[in-house]
């Protein structure tokens, strides 16, 4: 109990602190605008819409990420699993505004547009790290393994991903920041979020609308990579 | 049990073979022991028995049947198998390591669980203390026993042991030797034991085959390759020192009965009985023992003449080294020049005291032997 306590303290205190914000601001808008921009409703929506983006731009990168990180990393498609780490570095360098800008133009406006993009941009650094965490596994072991009599699937279960896991969470927890620095800006295209906030207290001009919106954006990333880094420190015991 | 025929290897892109038309053949319950200069195709040789490598040409039998034919997996169940590198597990506790082919044999768990725990007994590591501890927090010396002991947990008839002790420094190196030997003698498996020292070979083979550059120059027991080398490179290899490499051969347990020296003094005895002993004594000291036989210390002349009390155990001083009387004589003399004495005082696995061998006894061994 104390243990989780522990553990719970920050989470709590970041919620806690995005709750104080939205009550304080709900109920003291500086002038009428700022009233029709902040209301629960409006930010509950957001709020939705928000993690919407993310958990299901996130779950689909880990899923397709991991997996297809783990077929190039077989021998028979390890040298386009080379070949991919090039495209994925380079690509990881496109500004993320960038990006959705480009699939704008392709697919035009809205929600599943702004998580298709989200996807594909946190896929990067998941895959890649999926590979080389894979690859970066030492032949001594995975020989040994082999000559006791262990076939290819169980060397992958029991040996490949355990060894590679602190890396693949480490390329998760580099998806979330991306992923929620990102979903910022799905208002965009329409994909709505805490983006929509921002927007809407810059185009009438109120501070205060702007910063509701920046600091929940920021709370959630600060939040979700808390919550990553913990199960990371938490699953690795063996260095 | 093992029979090599006519098995040729070639690495893609490769000129040479990495082992060409090999002829070998291991007797149930022999250690062969394969020695040459470093990539001259041994560990080759040995990965192609349990099939990490696929020969390119050639035929590989084990107890009759044709390994080539039979499904790789079931064939690596049952060849304990240690790697250079040793390759343990860091992300698993020394007990999962060990239970590693078990698992994959899907016994039950406590009858695994049982002879993990035998297994790391044997190896000399206490299971309640090392059990549940990660390879990253033991030393080398205890990281090459688990790999010993995770290869035959599942008691396969044959194992396959490349350069095994090879990244330990001398002294473990001959401990864990002399550990291997003792279990070996009950438990009598079929060893490929891949080195590229010469010494380990003489000492650890019921035969040795020499390979040079992919072929196999001579299998001859130790004894025979040391009295007639088959060409230059062997006798070469052999090196000029061949009798002082039959210290290799000799175990101190075959040669301590030869020699008459005092009894040893017990800690209680009074210094002018110590002094009778000493006396007698060719070494010039006695050692000292408990009760138990339990090797204490010694006394030597001058500390006799310099130092005062009324028994033994005041004026005794601490050994630095024995050795067991399996070890070989060749070990005796490491332990000798390692301390720079001319006596070593040997033990046997309760440390209790067993006799006390000379650099003088050494000499003579090697004078009739040669
Ligand atoms: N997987 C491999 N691919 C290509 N060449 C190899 C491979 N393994 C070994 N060789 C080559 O085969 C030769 C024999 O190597 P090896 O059997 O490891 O020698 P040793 O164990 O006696 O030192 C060397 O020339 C080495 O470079
Ligand atoms: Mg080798």
């Amino acid at each position: 109990m104390n243990k989780f306590f522990r553990w719970a303290v920050i989470p709590l205190l970041l919620i806690a602190a995005g709750v104080v914000i939205v009550i304080y601001t709900v109920n003291n808008p500086t002038d009428g605008l700022v009233a029709r921009a902040l209301t629960y409703q409006n930010i509950m929506t957001a709020l939705q819409q928000h993690m919407g983006l993310m958990f299901v731009s996130m779950f689909g990168a880990i899923v397709v990420g991991v997996l297809v990180g783990i077929m190039l990393s077989r021998p028979k498609l390890y040298y386009i699993g080379r070949g991919v780490e090039n495209i994925v570095n380079v690509g990881q360098t496109i500004p993320s505004l960038a990006i959705l800008a480009l699939f704008f133009t392709i697919l035009g406006l809205g929600f599943r547009v702004a998580v298709f993009a989200l996807f594909l941009y946190s896929i990067l650094p998941i895959l890649r790290n999926t590979f080389a965490g894979i690859i970066g596994v030492e032949p001594s072991i995975i020989e040994s393994a082999k000559g006791m009599g262990m076939n290819p699937y169980r060397i992958l279960t029991r040996i490949e991903l355990p060894l590679a896991f602190p890396i693949i969470v480490a390329g998760v927890r580099t998806a979330v920041v991306i992923n929620v620095g990102a979903a910022t800006l799905a208002t965009f295209i329409g994909g709505g979020g805490f983006g929509d906030l921002i927007v809407t207290g810059l185009s009438v001009g109120r501070s205060m609308v702007i910063f509701t919106g920046a600091s929940l954006a920021a709370i959630t990333a600060i939040f979700l990579d808390y919550v990553v880094g913990e199960i990371e420190g938490r699953i690795v015991r063996w260095t | 049990m093992i029979k090599l025929e006519g098995v040729t290897k070639k690495f893609p892109g490769m000129e040479k073979p990495a082992v060409d038309d090999l002829n070998l053949e291991i007797k149930k319950g022999d250690v062969c022991v394969l020695v040459g200069p470093s990539g001259c195709g041994k560990t080759t040789t040995m990965k192609m028995i349990n099939r990490i490598y696929e020969p390119t040409e050639g035929s590989i039998y084990i107890d009759g049947k044709d390994a080539l034919k039979m499904n790789p997996i079931k064939l690596r169940l049952d060849i304990g198998y240690v790697i250079q590198e040793i390759g343990l597990f860091p992300h698993m506790t020394i007990e999962d390591n060990v239970s590693t082919v078990p698992k994959e044999k899907k016994w039950p768990k406590d009858k695994a669980m049982k002879q993990v725990n035998e297994m790391l007994t044997l190896v000399g590591l206490d299971p309640e203390i090392y059990g549940k501890r990660y390879p990253s927090a033991l030393s080398g010396g205890q990281r090459q026993r688990v790999g010993v002991a995770r290869a035959m947990v599942s008691d396969p008839p044959i194992m396959l042991m490349d350069e095994p002790f090879g990244a330990v420094d001398p002294i473990t190196r001959a401990k864990l030797q002399n550990e291997f030997l003792r279990i070996q003698e009950r438990i009598g498996k079929t060893i490929v034991f891949v080195t590229h020292d010469i010494d380990e070979a003489i000492k650890m083979g019921d035969t040795i085959a020499v390979m040079r550059e992919g072929r196999l120059i001579q299998h001859d027991t130790p004894s025979d390759l040391l009295s007639s080398p088959a060409d230059e490179f062997v006798s070469n290899l052999v090196g000029r020192n061949r009798s002082i490499k039959r210290l290799h051969l000799i175990r101190i347990h075959e040669i301590l009965g030869e020699f008459d020296r005092p009894t040893p003094a017990t800690e209680d005895m009074a210094l002018h009985e110590v002094k009778k002993r000493i006396d007698e004594s060719d070494i010039r000291s006695v050692m000292i023992v408990d009760r138990d036989n339990k090797l204490k210390g010694i006394i030597g002349i001058n500390d006799l003449k310099r130092k005062t009390g009324a028994v033994a155990a005041d004026i005794m001083q601490e050994l630095d080294q024995s050795v067991t009387s399996d070890a070989t004589l060749n070990d005796a003399l490491s332990v000798m020049l390692e301390v720079g004495e001319g006596y070593v005082a040997v033990v046997n696995e309760d440390d209790q005291y067993q006799g006390t061998i000379t650099l003088g006894d050494l000499l003579n061994v090697v004078k009739e032997e040669g």
